[in-house]
């Protein structure tokens, strides 16, 4: 198989000996058939040891390598060399605190992602041996989209929202608090409004609209929120109507 | 070992320019600012109309010179994107499920061009065009 010689330009970055990441090249013999995420293991093998980043599953399904690939958030798995010029430029997911080369500090994403409330919250709980919360395939239409997100973050590292405002609950979160309010197993829209509806919830986003663009999974996130706006917006005018409230 | 997470700054003025989504987000945004123009312009239109005849026919010789003529053709062109593309997310916004399947699309951002043509075909009936 032929292969090409590609210059990968990674940002490095060690706590312990450095004060600000800085670029470090490193020289690449790439399969065609092979993606970014092949030529970083390439690196560690073969060339630095002591490059650090996360990655689980090479088939965009764990969500974990996710970085900045000549500026755009993607799964290193997904990109393939093939699609992209001689030298790349590969720096950790930007919006997010750099904890070592490649691999940033996740804690702000969790925490939202915990705030929303991203589990089932059915009107009564029951024991698994009196069977399944029913579910006809009309009503799993309704969010299966939304349930496919694999939390890899590329959506918050391409929100200028997120950027900019680091109490944005994000994109994910969102889109995973819709994906429970629309289930019709769920009754627990209204223990997650407090966050969702927040200043800081869905009227942070301006619907750029990266979210969505970047996805690996299609889930749509950008779209997720818009929908959101719409129900408590109907919401708030539906709270003025006389009786509601009582 | 402690940990010493490095921050990365992002520019508050310059971001926009770093992504063409992000230059295309923002001309959407922009055209509010022209589209808003253009409202106030209508508005000195109907104060001038009210104050009589030569008032109004000084307001329209004033439409006529190019500096009027250029902006009106650049508030268009940004109220032609501004509507576009937000009648292309509709989509994303309101998406329409009938059983099992989804509407496509396109038909949702159909319809909306469709409802621009009637609302427009009817402004212009009313104006007796």
């Amino acid at each position: 198989m032929s292969e090409r010689q590609v210059e990968l330009e990674i940002l490095r970055y060690n706590p312990e000996t450095d004060d600000e990441p800085s670029f470090q090249t490193f020289q690449v013999p790439c399969p065609e058939d092979w993606v970014v995420l092949d030529a970083i293991n390439y690196v560690k093998d073969n060339l630095d040891r002591s490059l650090s980043y996360r990655w689980s599953c090479h088939m965009a399904v764990c969500g974990s390598c996710g970085m900045m690939i000549n500026g755009e958030p993607t799964l290193s798995c997904k990109s393939f060399l093939r699609d992209l010029p001689d030298k790349i430029r590969i720096e950790p997911l930007a919006n997010f605190p750099i904890e070592r080369d490649l691999v940033v500090v996740m804690d702000d994403f969790m925490n939202k992602l915990g705030s929303v409330k991203p589990y089932l919250i059915p009107s009564e709980q029951k024991a698994v041996e009196n069977g399944s919360y029913l579910q006809s395939p009309a009503q799993l239409k309704k969010f299966k989209q939304y349930t496919l997100c694999i939390n890899c973050t590329l959506c918050y590292a391409a929100c200028p929202q997120y950027a900019h405002n680091e109490g944005f609950v994000g994109p994910a979160a969102l889109a995973l608090a819709h994906r429970y309010n629309l289930d019709s197993r769920d009754v627990g829209r209204s223990a997650r409004q407090d966050v969702v509806a927040s200043n800081e919830g869905i009227w942070e986003c301006s619907f750029v609209g990266a979210c969505s663009d970047v996805c690996p999974e299609h889930v749509d996130p950008a779209g997720a929120i818009q929908q959101t706006k719409i129900a408590s917006t109907l919401d708030y005018f539906l709270d003025l109507l006389p009786g509601r409230n009582q | 070992m402690s940990r010493k997470p490095y921050i990365r700054s992002v520019s508050t003025t310059s971001w926009w320019t770093v992504q063409p989504r992000y230059i295309r987000y923002m001309a959407r945004e922009v055209s509010c600012v022209l589209i808003g123009a253009y409202s106030a312009v209508v508005v000195i239109g109907l104060l001038r109309l009210a104050e009589g005849a030569a008032a109004w026919n000084a307001f329209l010789e004033c439409l006529q010179k190019p500096t009027s003529i250029a902006f009106h053709l650049l508030a268009l062109a940004f109220a032609l994107y501004h509507t576009t593309t937000w009648f292309n997310v509709t989509p994303k916004a309101m998406p329409i499920q009938l059983g099992e399947t989804q509407l496509p699309g396109g038909i949702i951002i159909g319809a909306h061009y469709a409802g621009w043509v009637v609302v427009s075909v009817v402004i212009l009936f009313l104006v007796g065009v």
